[in-house]
């Protein structure tokens, strides 16, 4: 392959990187307070504020049933709004973020709702508020399922990420579908596909070794 | 210290599940320093009376009042500065797997704002209070079960509070852990003068620590004062069948076999004699045999003791002559009536 070529994959990657680095950092800014109320506001719980949660978790499944590729157009003019532009990487970001919120506001409430009730009846019997369960409790309780789960909302964006290459969104997605398919490049093809399972294994490896130094419940000597 | 005034509790109606009157017309009183157990079968009101008192539930009607502050009207910031006052242990521990011993007994500290170096040093102290001062470092999946009760203990400890609630704190614990654990809650007791309310369905955790009794049956309290005074004379069937626990109602097999309902020449007749308090046990054979001159024969006997006081029954053989026998099981009967205790005649013996 020549070098030209590379350095294609190598921008390309960075590319990749870079989308769904930063999606992976605005989803979690919104997918983690999301999921830790949706966990925390049916009737009787911490913040309970059942019509809320109810319409909330609506939006969350409106939002996850949607086919990607559909949001991704269908948002062309809020991306615009917020980017300025609808064609690159940075706006590329902004489906990618709307879309991995909602699926990480999901994966954090399974983590949260893993935690046992009875921790929270403790701390409440000491005096802790409803905000100090939420940091002291619920979320170190559930730290080792948290990294896990966003171990899987950054494999998912990986996925995602390739599919905004069909709208200018740039990256390995993008690199393999131009010169791979349209161009018939098969070589390019397959190094692209070997990048991102590269990718994935690593992503995999460093949330499963995280997730596990954190979890104190099953340590053996 | 901690007094109930008209309690009574009642979950709603929800999601077609009927509403249930967990606590009805609760009025009684705990004593400064005192160590009071909350008794009843599962589903008696235990567990909502104990959260009643630090306000983790809301009572239906009436107050509780707890070191002369009514909990139950209390809402918010003033809620959870009174609950500072008021320690809890529980029977699955309830520890944050993910914090060490020591971090687990700092995290009340911590939520009321306690400076690190302040926190520190209390938990230093703590630590060592409740024997485990080499756990320091430890996480709860590395601690036995008495361990993470001790840590409990040192958490529910840890802001000082005059009152520390113990919900089924050893039901969870082999009986010699639980037996350290309650010398470790009585110590606590003696030495910082921490008013204990303990919650339990175990007659052996009632006997072995407290003072005071509550006896909790369907949402009501059947009978409440001075351990030894109530499972002396305990005049309501659960109270009963609790202090039956203790002490065995029932017979030693090969004699139940024997006992048949009509009378054998040279035979005995068979009397079982409930004991219950001071003076009772100790030279009360020798007494009847003497004062009677009858050549009574000891059964069976089952003797333990209940706040201090021996608590038990006796079963008695009376030898039974087919001319002269009715009259001595007469006089016997009479005897121990007259000294009181309660006795009564199960049948006779070959």
């Amino acid at each position: 392959m020549s070098p030209e070529l590379i350095n294609l994959i190598i921008q390309a990657t960075f590319e990749s990187l870079y989308m769904v680095g930063i999606a992976a950092l605005l989803g979690t800014a919104f997918g983690l307070p999301l999921g830790v109320f949706l966990a925390t506001s049916r009737k009787g719980e911490l913040f309970a504020a059942p019509f809320v949660n109810r319409v909330l978790g609506i939006v969350v499944n409106a939002t996850r049933s949607t086919p990607f590729i559909i949001l991704v157009v269908a948002i062309i003019p809020f991306t615009r709004l917020i980017a300025g532009t609808s064609i690159g990487s940075s706006a590329a970001i902004v489906p990618l973020t709307i879309a991995s919120a909602p699926f990480i506001a999901r994966l954090v409430e399974a983590a949260i709702r893993e935690v046992d009730g009875g921790l929270i009846e403790t701390a409440s019997s000491f005096g802790a508020s409803p905000l100090q369960i939420v940091f002291k409790v619920l979320i170190p309780e559930a730290l080792p399922g948290l990294l896990l789960a966003l171990t899987l909302a950054v494999v998912s964006l990986l996925g995602y990420s390739a599919m905004v290459g069909a709208v200018g969104g740039g990256g390995l997605g993008d690199l393999g579908i131009r010169y791979g398919y349209q161009r018939f490049m098969p070589e390019m093809m397959l190094a692209v596909v070997v990048v991102l399972i590269a990718l994935v294994q690593l992503v995999q490896s460093a949330g499963d070794y995280l997730a596990r130094r954190v979890n104190r419940r099953l340590r053996h000597h | 210290m901690v007094r109930f005034a008209g309690i009574s509790k009642t979950y709603p109606a929800y999601r077609g599940k009927p509403g249930v009157n967990a606590l009805q017309d609760i009025d009684f009183a705990i004593p400064r320093g005192s160590i009071t157990g909350v008794i009843g079968r599962s589903g008696a009101g235990k567990s909502s009376l104990v959260r009643l008192i630090n306000g983790l539930e809301k009572p239906t009607t009436g107050r509780v009042i707890v070191d002369g502050r009514d909990i139950s009207a209390l809402a918010g910031r003033e809620l959870r500065l009174a609950q500072r006052s008021i320690g809890m242990i529980f029977q699955h521990f309830n520890l944050l797997s993910s914090r060490t011993a020591a971090d687990n007994i700092a995290l009340p500290l911590e939520i009321a704002g306690w400076a690190k170096a302040d926190i520190k040093a209390r938990v230093t102290d703590l630590l060592a209070l409740v024997g485990i001062a080499d756990k320091h470092d430890r996480y709860p999946s590395e601690l036995s079960g008495g361990q993470k009760q001790r840590v409990g203990i040192a958490r529910a400890l840890a802001t000082r509070p005059s009152v520390l609630l113990s919900d089924e704190a050893t039901s969870a614990l082999d009986p010699q852990t639980t037996r350290a654990i309650l010398d470790l809650l009585a110590n606590i007791n003696r030495e910082l003068g921490v008013t204990i309310v303990l919650i339990t369905h175990e007659m052996s955790v009632v006997r072995q620590l407290a003072k005071e009794v509550v006896v909790l049956d369907a949402g009501h309290v059947v009978e409440s004062g001075d351990v030894a005074d109530i499972f002396t004379q305990p005049r309501h069937p659960i109270t009963q069948s609790f202090l039956a626990e203790v002490i065995g109602d029932s017979l030693p097999v090969s004699l139940a076999s024997r006992i048949v309902a009509e009378p054998s020449a040279g035979g005995q007749a068979v009397i079982r004699l409930q004991v219950r308090g001071a003076g009772a046990g100790d030279t009360l054979v020798a007494r009847l045999a003497r004062e009677l001159g009858l050549d009574v024969s000891l059964l069976s006997a089952r003797i333990d003791e209940i706040g201090g006081q021996p608590v038990g029954s006796l079963v008695l053989g009376i030898p039974f002559g087919m001319s002269s026998g009715e009259d001595a099981v007469t006089r016997t009967l009479a005897w121990l009536s007259q000294h009181q205790f309660p006795a009564e005649r199960l049948g006779y013996v070959a």
